[in-house]
């Protein structure tokens, strides 16, 4: 059966992979350079408040980068997911709100991950019935895509108002999770601190997924070319329901994390994130989570760092970092099915 | 094995496919040959689902495989390299065929086999696709379609583009591979490629098969191949 071919050029050198590290060290070459305008303690805080936010960020956006990538879908109703995720968490955490006000971390963080679970499991059914009514009849249609999603989004909200009202809803921090723990001189709030380590899961499960499992394979294979993911015999739209599902579950989650570090839920909170949301997964480099993540942090140290040296010009922030990368790499940090 | 019949196939306004009518005999290699803008690889894409027949019927191993979905038609056994390789550039090797093997993970024998053939792969095995030559790239999209047995390969122009050490390679490797008993359906233009390896072949133009015969009849026919192909067999030598 084997029959040892010569093969041409099986022996010519191989060009060494090449590894694009520079929009990996925006991020620390951004946290440095903040250090010489600042003291030592007020670096630290900004530092670990502007990675909180990142995080957080990053956690609402992942989803949307991954089904832009996979599915080529502008869902401009993603900020729907948020809201809606951070809505649903109330049925857990108002009814329980009793453990919540206890010191005992444990029963908060318990209490807490049953409402993220929850949170989770209402935007990912949401999720996948707004990809099988709304973005369905419009695949590969991108102007009508924006249109009916930012419709959905505007719809959803309107249910929010009418299942939980119209009132915003206090959502005060679990008791354990309020304060700051001191490093030296530098405050650190422990809800960041949480947010930072949630963040940090989620990032490296989404790593891990991607790059460790058949699924994550199948996921990067299909942003790259979904057809030729049909053509060995897999399911492609299944894949993009899950994909789309498990974008939104997350959303949820960041919603929730959202919610929880504004204290205060109102049915408009996604969409007012999307703005911020849209220009991270821009300078990341649509359909890249890794750029997601990069362009999360940076954004957010940014935009920290600004409003403590020049609070006028934290207001254009956001943009002028977006201008800069985008100046720099036109199609973002890491383009289409990369990183 | 497979069977196109009055196959019609329209990409938007443009009515691509007029009426094929193909026989892929089971066993051996069937080469599909034309000019540039004949339909070849409008017919592979219709048979793999990837474009829908607007008319006719496609039936593979005795089924009507016309409507089924692109996934259900590779699980029924047929295997695609498209002209673009379209090899997963950011997956190593390794990871493109492992994707390949969708009923389980890599069969180590097979790969051995494989790499038989290509033995390029097992040494970059562990590097992005991305990365490769023109003609280890289509030694990846060859793997990985047989990576698992089928039983009908399509195969789009896999010299397009490649070396002439490189193209001697891949007849070597279809040569071995014509002694399985997965069937080949090969589009080429490369006539000089396929007139030794091809056992039956059927012309393309405008949308439909003109000739289809056995090769050795056209390979030995200077005239035939004249009024198919416009070249004749000295051209090429």
């Amino acid at each position: 059966m084997s029959a040892t071919l010569p093969i041409a050029q099986a022996d010519a050198p191989l060009p060494a992979a090449r590894r694009d590290i520079a929009p990996l060290l925006l991020v620390p070459a951004v946290v440095l350079a903040a250090l010489p305008f600042m003291s030592f303690p007020t670096w630290i805080t900004l530092t670990v408040a502007g990675l909180a936010m990142g995080m957080m960020i990053f956690i609402m956006a992942s989803g949307l980068t991954l089904v832009f990538g996979l599915m080529s879908v502008l869902n401009f109703g993603h900020g729907a997911f948020v809201s809606v995720g951070a809505f649903a968490a109330t049925y857990v955490l108002l009814p329980m709100r009793g453990w919540l006000e206890t010191d005992s971390l444990l029963a908060n963080l318990g209490v807490l991950g049953l409402a993220v679970l929850l949170a989770m499991a209402v935007t990912a059914l949401l999720g996948w019935a707004f990809e099988r009514v709304i973005i369905m009849p419009v695949y590969g249609q991108h102007l009508k895509q924006i249109l009916i999603t930012m419709g959905g989004m505007i719809v959803s909200e309107q249910l929010i108002n009418v299942i939980w009202g119209a009132e915003q809803i206090a959502l005060p921090l679990p008791a354990a999770l309020r304060g700051a723990v001191f490093l030296g001189e530098a405050a650190i709030e422990k809800y960041r601190l949480l947010a930072v380590v949630v963040g940090g899961v989620v990032f490296a499960a989404l790593f891990l997924t991607l790059n460790r499992t058949k699924i994550g394979l199948l996921i990067r294979a299909g942003v790259e070319n979904g057809e030729m993911v049909e053509a060995m015999g897999y399911r492609i739209r299944r894949l993009f329901v899950g994909v789309f599902a498990a974008g939104s579950a997350l959303a949820g989650l960041g919603g929730v994390m959202w919610g929880l570090y504004k204290e205060t839920l109102v049915a408009h909170m996604g969409s007012e994130i999307m703005v911020l949301t849209f220009i991270v997964i821009i300078i990341g480099g649509l359909g890249s989570v890794g750029g997601c993540f990069i362009g999360s942090l940076l954004i957010a140290l940014v935009g920290n760092y600004a409003g403590f040296l020049a609070p006028k010009v934290a207001l254009v922030s956001n943009i002028v970092l977006m201008i800069a990368v985008l100046l720099w790499r036109p199609a973002g940090l890491y383009t289409k099915g990369r990183h | 094995m497979l069977t196109l019949s009055g196959v019609h196939t329209h990409i938007g306004q443009y009515h691509i496919l007029q009426g094929v009518d193909l026989v892929v005999p089971r066993g051996g290699l069937a080469v599909l040959l034309g000019r540039n803008g004949a339909g070849k690889t409008t017919t592979l894409r219709t048979i793999m689902g990837l474009w829908k027949a607007s008319r006719g019927t496609i039936t593979f191993d005795g089924r009507d495989i016309t409507k089924l979905s692109t996934p259900d038609i590779a699980r029924a056994g047929i295997a695609y390299v498209p002209e673009s390789m379209a090899v997963f550039s950011e997956l190593t090797v390794r990871e493109n065929l492992y994707l390949a093997a969708r009923n389980g993970p890599l069969d180590a024998a097979r790969v051995d086999w494989i790499c038989g053939f290509f033995p390029a792969l097992k040494k970059f095995w562990n590097y992005p696709a991305g990365n490769l030559s023109g003609g280890q790239k289509q030694m990846v999209a060859i793997a990985r379609a047989i990576v698992e047995p089928k039983q009908l390969l399509l195969v789009d122009e896999p010299t397009k583009g490649l070396a002439p050490a490189i193209v001697q390679s891949l007849m070597a490797a279809f040569r071995d591979l014509k002694d399985t008993s997965t069937t080949i359906l090969l589009v080429e233009q490369n006539f000089n490629f396929v007139r030794t390896l091809g056992d039956s072949v059927s012309v393309m133009d405008d949308g439909r098969v003109v000739h289809a015969g056995l090769m050795h009849d056209l390979a030995g026919d200077d005239a035939l191949q004249q009024r198919l192909l416009g070249l004749s067999l000295d051209s090429h030598q």
